[in-house]
């Protein structure tokens, strides 16, 4: 029998916390009997690693993926894995990286979870090469709002398939996928770091950029004037060296943040304001010489710096901190928002720009051809969703869209013009869920449902 | 070395396989359900790159017992280290109440336990070599009114490992009896303990040192030894008063 009890829940925004019925199903006959007996609405929670409200669901069940986590068949001469959703990306590294496996696609952090890498379609630092997680999702086993269970497919099911490919959850509960890995000759990559000066720059670079298959830029949002859009361009490809660097350690970034951070909690909302981080930013971008620099870097600092601080996420102080991820089609969108932002009182701490290739999934799937552009702030409150309002508008106008994997405050009623797909999803979502027995926070506030 | 886990779905008897496993031993893991069995052992042999095989078994069927454990011996091979995890904590005032309740708890905790016990160690005895590690908990070393049946039926399971301990030391096998505070699992899930509580893992960990250092008895976490002996302690004119 399932038990369930009270936890304080959040992303890792830390904003909002909520109070929460809770339960670690511990294999697909107790999730499935959950869902069976199931009077309220649930939700599927793995690693916490969105920032907002996507996985929380306040006075429904939230069922806890994180016992699902066995690892259940491997097709070597094709890279095949299949795992129970529960798997975190972090432990498909250990295991198949010594075999000359890699994940396909993975966000900043290795510490998600197959069901959350699939419910937000990530996309990572090769999205312009490889798409989104989505892509190398070849089967996916879906529990059912009715109690069955169901195999999706691109060819089975297809449209609950590409439905529940970034459908935050809200289709059902991935029990299981099979995902195709990428073959590696090592874990470490070949890394060029440039200097880009203004954002003019940033966009001539990227476009020399096309033939290296991870490409991300830190960007210096609070610098104004000839300055504005500068930064550090990084981009790579694994290395075909079976050499290994040597520092097998933390970059510049993280051990920085670790300083600052050092695991514990800041009581204080007052460390990261626009004077420091300015402070910040000048020093990190002067460290970086003019130019490119070659180096061969371990993947966990070129793809999971923060990762090195365990709990960096309460720097921000209490209130916790809110992402504000967009992606626009046009350039001049770009410029405007970074206008708005530096000429604000909002200080945004860690800020990465990339181009998206032209993949474009539709349903509630975020990526699609532009520039995306996602900034950290603490949570200051009312003069910070003042100025979130104002970029909400620019993207609107722009025919862009923000990340829901990141949102804890769109309204609702710029959903729609975002996700121009929304109502064949709701539709689809709702032919296998009528009574929206899956529902989150996000799903309320957003009127997805 | 061959290390039967019994009980596989337990996070616990999990940790303990996956700490073997890493150490390149070959697992064996038996839960009530098949389809179980073969995941974890499936799980096992892609992170670990080892040879693990799975089958059902229920702790209650005794006839069973001493077939399964042949069987498993005929099937993966002897048995050098045995886990005994699975346990059944069930509810204190169900089993008050009815009686079938609390002889569930008895039958899981102790007689399943002895009786695959005693089939495992005739093996081994004939070997004269081989580990039984058998979980049992901090709540056997005193009654309380809270959990009195469980307590009991691990108290029983405590006192019989160290019979078992006795009658097999001179012939070469080792008998651990692990008395666990509280863990991150199920059966601990919505407890306020106020107590830190330690990982699947950590136990795991700990519990794969004490076999192979040959341990008698391992209290984990080990600051449980410390309160055990303080309630252990008390005299039972005043224990009796106590709301514990
Ligand atoms: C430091 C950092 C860097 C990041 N970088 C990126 C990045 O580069 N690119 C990017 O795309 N994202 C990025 N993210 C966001 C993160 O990758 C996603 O939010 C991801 O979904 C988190 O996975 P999780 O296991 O924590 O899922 P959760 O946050 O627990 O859940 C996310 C969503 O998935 C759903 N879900 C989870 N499990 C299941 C399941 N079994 N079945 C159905 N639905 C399920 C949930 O309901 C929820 O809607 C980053 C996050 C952090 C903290
Ligand atoms: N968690 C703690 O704080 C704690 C403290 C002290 C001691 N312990 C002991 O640690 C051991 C593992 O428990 P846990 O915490 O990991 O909890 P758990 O997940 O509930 O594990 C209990 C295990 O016992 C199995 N089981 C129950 N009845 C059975 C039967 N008739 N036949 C076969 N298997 C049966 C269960 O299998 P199914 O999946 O088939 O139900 C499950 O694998 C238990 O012996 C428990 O008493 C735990």
């Amino acid at each position: 029998m399932t038990k369930w009890s009270t936890k304080s829940l959040s992303g890792w925004g830390r904003y909002p916390v909520i109070q929460a019925q809770c339960a670690r199903p511990s294999d697909r006959d107790e999730t499935i009997s959950i869902v069976q007996d199931a009077p309220s609405p649930l939700i599927s929670h793995g690693m916490g690693r969105s920032y907002g409200d996507a996985a929380l669901l306040e006075d429904g069940k939230v069922i806890l993926t994180r016992n699902l986590n066995h690892m259940l068949a491997f097709d070597e001469a094709n890279g095949l894995l299949t795992c129970e959703a529960g798997v975190t990306l972090e432990e498909i590294i250990n295991t198949f990286l010594p075999r000359g496996f890699f994940p396909p696609v993975v966000p900043g952090t290795q510490f998600v979870t197959i069901g959350g890498a699939i419910g937000c379609n990530i996309h990572g630092k090769n999205h312009h090469h490889d798409g989104c997680f989505g892509d190398h999702v070849t089967k996916m086993e879906l529990l059912l709002a009715n109690g069955d269970v169901v195999t999706v497919s691109p060819t089975e099911h297809k449209e609950l398939f590409w439905a529940t490919i970034g459908g935050m959850g809200l289709t059902g509960v991935i029990l299981n996928a099979t995902i195709k890995l990428t073959p590696v000759k090592s874990g470490e990559i070949d890394v060029e770091t440039i200097r880009v000066e203004n954002l003019d720059h940033f966009f001539e670079v990227s476009a020399e950029s096309a033939d290296f298959t991870h490409v991300v830029s830190w960007i210096d949002t609070v610098a104004t004037g000839k300055n504005m859009g500068r930064g550090v361009f990084m981009r790579g490809r694994y290395s075909n060296s079976t050499a290994t660097s040597e520092s097998g350690g933390v970059d510049r970034l993280a051990s920085a943040i670790g300083k600052l951070a050092n695991g514990k909690s800041f009581n204080s909302n007052l460390l990261l304001n626009r004077f420091t981080v300015r402070a910040f930013n000048e020093a990190y971008f002067r460290k970086e010489k003019k130019g490119c620099v070659k180096s061969m870097t371990n993947y966990k600092p070129f793809f999971f710096p923060l990762d090195a601080v365990a709990n960096w996420n309460y720097i921000y102080g209490p209130r916790g901190f809110l992402q504000y991820q967009f992606v626009v089609p046009s350039r001049d969108a770009v410029r405007e928002a970074l206008k708005l932002v530096s000429s604000s009182k909002e200080a945004s701490f860690l800020s990465v720009i990339k181009e998206f290739g032209d993949k474009d999934h539709g349903g509630l799937s975020f990526p699609q051809k532009g520039i995306t552009l996602a900034m950290d702030f603490p949570n200051t409150g009312k003069p910070l969703f003042k100025l979130f309002e104002k970029l909400d508008q620019l993207v609107l106008e722009a025919g862009g869209r923000i990340y829901l994997g990141k949102d804890a405050r769109l309204p609702s009623k710029h959903v729609a013009a975002m996700y121009s797909d929304l109502d064949t999803w709701k539709d689809t979502r709702k032919k296998y869920d009528p009574n929206g027995l899956f529902a989150s926070d996000l799903a309320r506030r957003l009127d997805l449902l | 070395m061959n290390v039967l886990i019994l009980g596989a779905t337990s996070p616990i008897a999990q940790a303990v396989a996956h700490e073997y496993a890493s150490h390149k031993h070959d697992i064996f893991v038996a839960c009530r359900k098949q389809e179980r069995a073969d995941e974890i052992a499936s799980d096992l042999v892609l992170r670990h790159d080892v040879r693990a095989l799975g089958a059902a078994f229920d702790a209650t069927n005794l006839d069973a017992h001493a077939d399964f454990i042949a069987h498993v011996e005929e099937e993966f091979g002897p048995i050098d280290v045995a886990l005994v995890a699975f346990g059944d904590m069930g509810q204190q005032e169900e089993s008050q109440q009815d009686i079938s309740a609390a002889r569930k708890i008895i039958d899981v905790n102790y007689t399943g336990a002895v009786s695959l016990c005693e089939a495992i160690a005739e093996h081994m005895l004939t070997r004269k070599s081989g580990s039984i590690l058998g979980i049992s908990s901090v709540a056997g070393d005193r009654g309380r009114q809270s959990n009195y049946i469980y307590g009991s039926a691990k108290g029983a399971f405590t006192l019989y490992l160290q019979g078992l301990r006795n009658r097999c030391f001179p012939n070469g096998v080792h008998v651990l009896t692990a008395k666990l505070g509280f863990v991150d699992t199920r059966m601990t899930e919505g407890l306020d303990t106020k107590i830190p509580i330690a990982s699947p893992e950590q136990v795991g960990r700990a519990l794969y040192n004490a076999q192979q250092g040959k341990k008698d008895v391992l209290y984990y976490p080990r600051f449980w030894a410390g309160i055990m002996g303080v309630i252990k302690a008390i005299p039972e004119g005043l224990f009796k008063r106590l709301k514990l």
